[in-house]
């Protein structure tokens, strides 16, 4: 049997590909690293891979906004070989400044099936500083492909604009009742999460969202750099406790939905 | 057509932008002006009509869910408004976002040939005659890089400099020392009477004039930034004569150490040693105080990005891995009223200083894991900024060497005027003027050009696409291009660089200090796959010339000869100075006279001093995980906000192999004597990486000094004595020097005087980590746990945080053991290795009651101990045991059933069983029968240690 193959796209800025791509590769894909501009030329070279992963970083320096003007060039060129992929089953993934450039270039929230498009947004941070902190995650009930159970995880988040925000309160219930809220943040009560929980000042807490087949996730934390025990801020405190970082599930199940 | 472009939030959806600004307006008692409206403005040209620019104002400038644009063409504009000011750059500025603007309009299929960007914030409070100006000046902008444009909201005209026209200027040199000086003066060279000689007497040999570039090269080539003159001078100090200071002092551990493990050290644009079979590691610290004083975020920006250039630039190319910074800026309580003129106040070059470290640090993916942030009236005028990077290279790599034959190809970043002059700028004074004077010093960098370049510069390395490789720092290609060919020669016909925008003279190419620029020496026939491979990720390659065997350095420019220079004279022709150096100690305080604090008081107050408190409000905006290898973070323990000792990293993906990075800085010793302050900071970088699990027989170190104006004999007594300090304490290691660097002339010019920073060594200590999970970090693990104080205590106050708590300075200086302490490191590192170590925390600022406080709060737990139980104690007053600074201590936490293995491997260091971990969270500490000294709420601690620099941060007060 062939690895499911991973295209982990670069781009001026982008900087989270190495170790994306070493993710995608411990959880069993065959993973290339394509720059954009050889993409741009050619869109059909996305039919290659059954996976996408747009990982994190600072595309063009985040000018104007985070993940803008790589938003740009995939919904003016890459659309059609974004949407292809998709619609043959194909998963895509966008981490940190990936989640920025899905949801400006439109792939995410995407269509919703029944009724007007869901209007989202991230913008900068409610601190309005640039923060590394990890994070707790609860899973929602979701179509999210990547994520198959509700257990907790623990990841690090560290950006500037990651606030999540909707145009309307209503947009927001849509989201939940069509299941494509994927990851929540969760505070050490029932109920909102406070800063620095939420980090961003999120609407609903949310951290990562899916299109409506549930195959495009948009997550705001870097799950590929918890892949080891020691990778997590306290594992001095707690040896033994994992086998693994929370971050490595989310690469093992979508090499295994693409195997399937 | 141009056309005008006006960003601003949707209702609800106000940018946290203008909250920031509103609470610094409140800081600064102005908020009467408030609130604030902040909004994006664009000016952007080309062949476009009305539909077309509000396409890109919808799809290009603005995200409709919460902002609104507003287009007008340029001439409608109603840009007059007093309650508006706009602010945007100066020309010749770089400003980054121009080329993304116009990478996205070109997506879009319009070319753009005008672009202008800025900013607006309008008041809508009560506002008064100058207020914009003065807040916009105060807040908002920095004049030596920003246009202020008060009562606009909207952008001006784009610049358009004027062309250049090719003229070659000879400059006569004057027969008088007068007229020598004068004009070393008014051409910015810095260059004394000497040296001015000396380049007189070389061109009347030749019988003829220099031209100005001439004369450029060589003062670039020979300022004190580049050739270190007065550490590698003759040196006279009482009974000790040095034929060469650096060499005989600093270079002489490492020659006289002769580790194996060290690849190459002090010849390249960094360090390097040996790491795993497959890479080496290499390390540079760079130190970037001037311009960051002038301009906080470029210069720190580009401090950071050109240390990351010296690790690009070493052998055939080093990845970078980590990054440090330490800061020393004034005290954060300084009233803005009694700040010298020119200068800004602590908190906006600290604010200033980090955002730059953060902008650039984050966006080149490259984790900042290591700091440190000092505090002292004395930095106010001259703030120090240091930035450092770590690199991994591949083994068989650290060498390279270009041919004649090879081209000369510039890489990466345009040329345009920003940076002229800036390494003879970072060799003298600052002053009030500095600003205006020589703002042209000043860059703004621009991180993904960098990045871009990087990608692929490590990728035609690992295709050896060429033979060598140099960063363009301080004098630009003059330094590259001259370094590279020092021993063959080089022809370069200086039009061929790419500028940024006309009208630069070829002298201004040749020394201009833009960002973002290599030199490579590329074999003709690799030229053609560079070049191709470049192109592919849109980074800009140029060749400018061809190294040669003439040993001459020739420059062009369209085809004229404009220089035409012996190398040996311009590295070797330099006349090697004599110096005079004193020291004297200073006088005694008296003893007597001062009442102490109250243990329990003066560690509340200790904890939140800036010094002593949480860095937190600056190490979060820090990427400090990218890449995934931190495995030790910078902030560590139950809530992740204990200050960390050393920080590791496993910077190979898969790799549980790594590194520790550790730093040491001591200068309020040095106000008592620099030797023993330079050992004391040595000691403290080797300790912080010792105790997070680094092997103290793996280890290199690196010197950076800042100090001031060593024309001073007392100042260059005092660098006399911290370079034996050093020697010294690294022979005593075993621990070799690997890299350094120094910046002199740290001192402030004021009408009643100059200003001198303390006498500041960073000492950075690199030391291997066999297996990251064999590591150890310094927060409380478990009640029960026995704290086991190793290194014996003395009554060593003198410069410690506590005397400084009192308003003095004290007398009795830290002295490092030099025989005890490498044993009590190696025992440490054996603990841990041995996987004892439940926690380990170094001794250093505040002494034990600091170290067992930070414990504590990290671990979220208590502790209780007896201080009679401290090795060293018998003697000594309560006050004394428990603030002394007394370099060379650790506690250690273990599990109790343990005691009886751990002692027999500390076995010959002075070590005891001190007291216990509790539950209780309060930290306890008795002396004699039950005399409670301490018994303090762990969280009312934390509370303080949190608090203490982020209130000045998050804007309580500035006045």
């Amino acid at each position: 049997m062939t690895e499911p193959r991973v295209c982990v796209l670069r781009a001026a800025g982008v900087n989270c590909n190495e170790e994306t791509a070493f993710a995608f590769e411990r959880a069993g894909a065959e993973v290339r690293e394509i720059h954009v501009n050889q993409l741009l030329e050619s869109p059909k070279l996305l039919g290659e891979f059954g996976a996408v992963a747009i990982p994190g970083g600072f595309s063009y320096g985040d000018d104007i906004a985070a993940g803008r003007i790589l938003a740009l060039e995939i919904d003016e060129t890459l659309g059609e070989a974004f949407r292809s992929l998709v619609e043959r089953g194909g998963l895509v993934i966008g981490i940190c400044n990936g989640f920025q450039v899905l949801i400006k270039s439109g792939l995410l929230p995407g269509p919703s099936p029944d009724g007007p498009p869901i209007r989202a947004t991230l913008r900068d941070n409610a601190s309005h500083r640039y923060e590394d902190r990890w994070v707790r995650l609860r899973p929602d009930p979701s179509l999210c492909l990547f994520l198959n159970d509700d257990d907790e995880l623990e990841l690090p988040a560290a950006h500037a604009e990651g606030r999540f925000t909707v145009a309307d309160e209503s947009d927001l219930e849509r989201l939940a009742s069509d299941r494509r809220v994927a990851l929540r943040y969760l505070g050490p009560e029932p109920g909102p999460a406070p800063y620095p929980f939420n980090p961003n000042g999120s609407a609903g807490d949310v951290a990562a969202i899916v299109d409506a087949t549930g195959q495009v996730l948009g997550m705001m934390p870097h799950p590929e750099r918890a892949l080891f025990p020691w990778q997590h801020p306290r594992w001095t405190r707690e040896r033994g406790r994992r086998t693994q970082g929370d971050g490595a599930r989310i690469f093992e199940n979508a090499v295994r939905h693409l195997r399937a | 057509m141009l056309w005008h472009f006006e960003i601003s939030p949707r209702e609800n959806f106000e940018s946290a932008a203008s909250h920031d600004v509103e609470r610094h307006l409140a800081a600064l008692g102005w908020r009467r002006m408030g609130p604030v409206e902040a909004r994006r403005l664009y000016l952007l040209g080309g062949d476009i009509d009305e539909e077309d620019a509000r396409r890109l104002g919808a799809r290009l400038l603005s995200d409709e869910v919460v902002e609104t644009c507003r287009v007008d063409a340029f001439d409608a504009v109603p840009s007059d408004d007093p309650r508006s000011v706009t602010i945007t750059r100066k020309a010749g500025v770089m400003e980054p976002a121009e080329e993304s603007i116009r990478r996205g309009a070109a997506r879009l299929g319009l070319e753009l040939d005008e672009i202008r960007t800025g900013t607006c914030f309008r008041f809508l409070g009560d506002l008064e005659e100058g207020d914009l100006e003065t807040v916009a000046r105060r807040l908002l902008a920095n004049d030596v890089v920003d246009e202020i444009l008060p009562g606009r909201r909207g952008l001006p005209l784009p610049h358009h400099p004027e062309p250049y026209r090719f003229r070659r200027i000879v400059v006569p040199l004057p027969d008088t020392d007068e007229g020598l000086l004068e004009l070393s003066r008014s051409m910015g060279l810095s260059l004394n009477l000497e040296e001015m000689r000396t380049v007189r007497g070389h061109f009347a040999k030749m019988g003829r004039d220099p031209t100005d570039v001439e004369l450029e090269t060589l003062a670039q080539t020979w300022s004190e930034h580049c050739k270190h003159k007065t550490f590698t001078a003759r040196v006279t100090m009482g009974e000790r004569r040095y034929e060469n200071l650096l060499k005989e002092t600093v270079f002489e551990a490492t020659r006289s150490l002769n580790k194996d493990w060290c690849v190459s050290v002090f010849k390249d644009n960094a360090g390097i040693v040996r790491f795993d079979d497959d890479f080496d590691l290499c390390i540079k610290v760079e130190t970037h105080n001037h311009p960051s004083a002038i301009e906080p975020y470029g210069g720190a920006g580009t401090g950071l990005g050109g240390v990351i250039r010296d690790i690009l630039g070493t052998g055939q190319g080093g990845k970078p891995v980590a990054n440090l910074d330490v800061f020393c800026v004034g005290r954060p309580d300084v009233s803005a009223h009694n700040l010298p003129a020119g200068v800004h106040h602590p908190l906006r070059i600290l604010e200033g200083v980090v955002a730059g470290v953060r902008d650039y640090g984050n966006r080149m993916g490259i984790p900042t894991v290591s700091g440190a942030v000092l505090f002292d009236e004395r930095y106010t005028g001259n703030p120090l900024v240091f930035c450092g990077t770590v690199g991994l290279i591949p083994r068989g790599m650290s060498e390279g060497e270009a041919r004649p034959g090879d081209l000369i190809v510039a890489l990466g970043g345009r040329t345009g005027r920003d940076g002229i002059h800036g390494a003879t700028f970072s060799s003298r004074e600052l002053h009030e003027e500095s600003e205006s004077v020589d703002g042209g010093a000043v860059q703004i960098g621009n991180a993904i050009t960098e990045k871009r370049m990087m990608d692929v510069l490590l990728a035609a390395r690992d295709r050896h696409l060429f033979r060598a490789v140099t960063d363009c720092g301080a004098g630009g290609f003059s330094s590259a291009v001259g370094e590279m060919a020092e021993h063959i020669g080089a022809d370069v016909e200086l039009s061929r660089a790419p500028l940024k925008y006309p009208g630069l003279s070829y002298a201004e190419i040749w020394i201009s200090e833009a960002q973002e620029r290599m030199v490579l020496a590329v074999p003709p026939e690799h030229l053609d796959e560079l070049k191709a491979l470049c192109d592919s990720e849109d980074v800009e390659s140029s060749v400018l010339g061809t190294f040669t065997d003439t040993s001459r350095l020739r420059l062009f420019y369209e085809g004229e000869s404009v220089a035409d220079m012996d190398m040996d004279f311009l590295h070797n022709g330099l006349p090697r100075p004599s110096r005079e150096a004193t020291w004297s100690p200073p006088p005694q305080e008296p003893r007597e006279g001062f009442e102490s604090r109250q243990p329990s008081d003066a560690l509340a107050a200790l904890l939140e001093e800036p010094n002593l408190a949480s860095k937190e409000w600056i190490i979060r905006q820090y990427d400090h995980e990218v890449q995934a290898g931190s495995c030790i973070k910078p902030l560590v323990g139950a809530r992740s906000d204990g200050p960390g000792d050393g920080s590791v990293v496993a910077p190979r993906l898969g790799s549980t192999k790594g590194f520790a990075l550790g730093l040491g800085v001591q200068p309020w010793i040095a106000d008592l004597d620099p030797y023993l302050a330079s050992t004391a900071a040595l000691d403290e970088a080797v300790r912080n990486v010792v105790a997070v699990g680094g092997d103290p027989e793996h280890t290199c170190l690196l010197d950076n000094f800042s100090w001031g104006n060593t024309a001073k004999p007392d100042r260059l007594g005092a660098l006399v004595l911290a370079a034996e300090g050093l020697k010294d304490a690294a022979l005593a290691m075993g621990m070799p020097f690997v890299s350094g660097k120094d910046s002199l002339n740290n001192e402030y010019a004021t009408r009643d005087g100059s200003i001198c920073i303390p006498h500041t060594v960073v000492v950075t200590a690199l030391s291997l980590v066999h297996d990251v999970e064999r590591t150890t970090t310094m927060d409380l693990k478990k009640a029960g746990n026995r704290l086991i104080l190793v290194g014996p205590t003395r009554d060593e106050r003198g410069g410690s945080a506590w005397m400084r708590l009192h308003g003095r300075r004290g007398d009795l200086a830290p002295h490092v053991d030099l025989k005890l302490a490498p044993k009590i490191h190696a025992a440490i590192h054996r603990v841990i290795r041995a996987g004892y170590a439940e926690s380990c925390h170094d001794l250093s600022d505040g002494g034990l009651a600091a170290a067992l406080a930070e414990m504590a709060l990290a671990g979220d737990l208590g502790l209780e101990v007896e201080l009679e139980c401290v090795p060293g104690s018998e003697e000594l007053e309560t006050d004394a045991i428990l603030f002394s600074e007394t370099p060379s201590r650790y506690v250690l936490e273990i599990a109790a059933s343990q005691w009886d293995d751990v002692r027999s491997i500390l076995d010959g260091v002075p070590a005891a069983d001190i007291g216990a971990v509790t539950a209780s969270k309060r930290v306890r500490a008795t002396h004699g029968k039950d005399t409670v000294v301490l018994d303090e709420d762990v969280d009312e601690l934390a509370a303080r240690f949190r608090s203490g620099l982020t209130r000045y941060m998050e804007g309580e007060s500035r006045d």
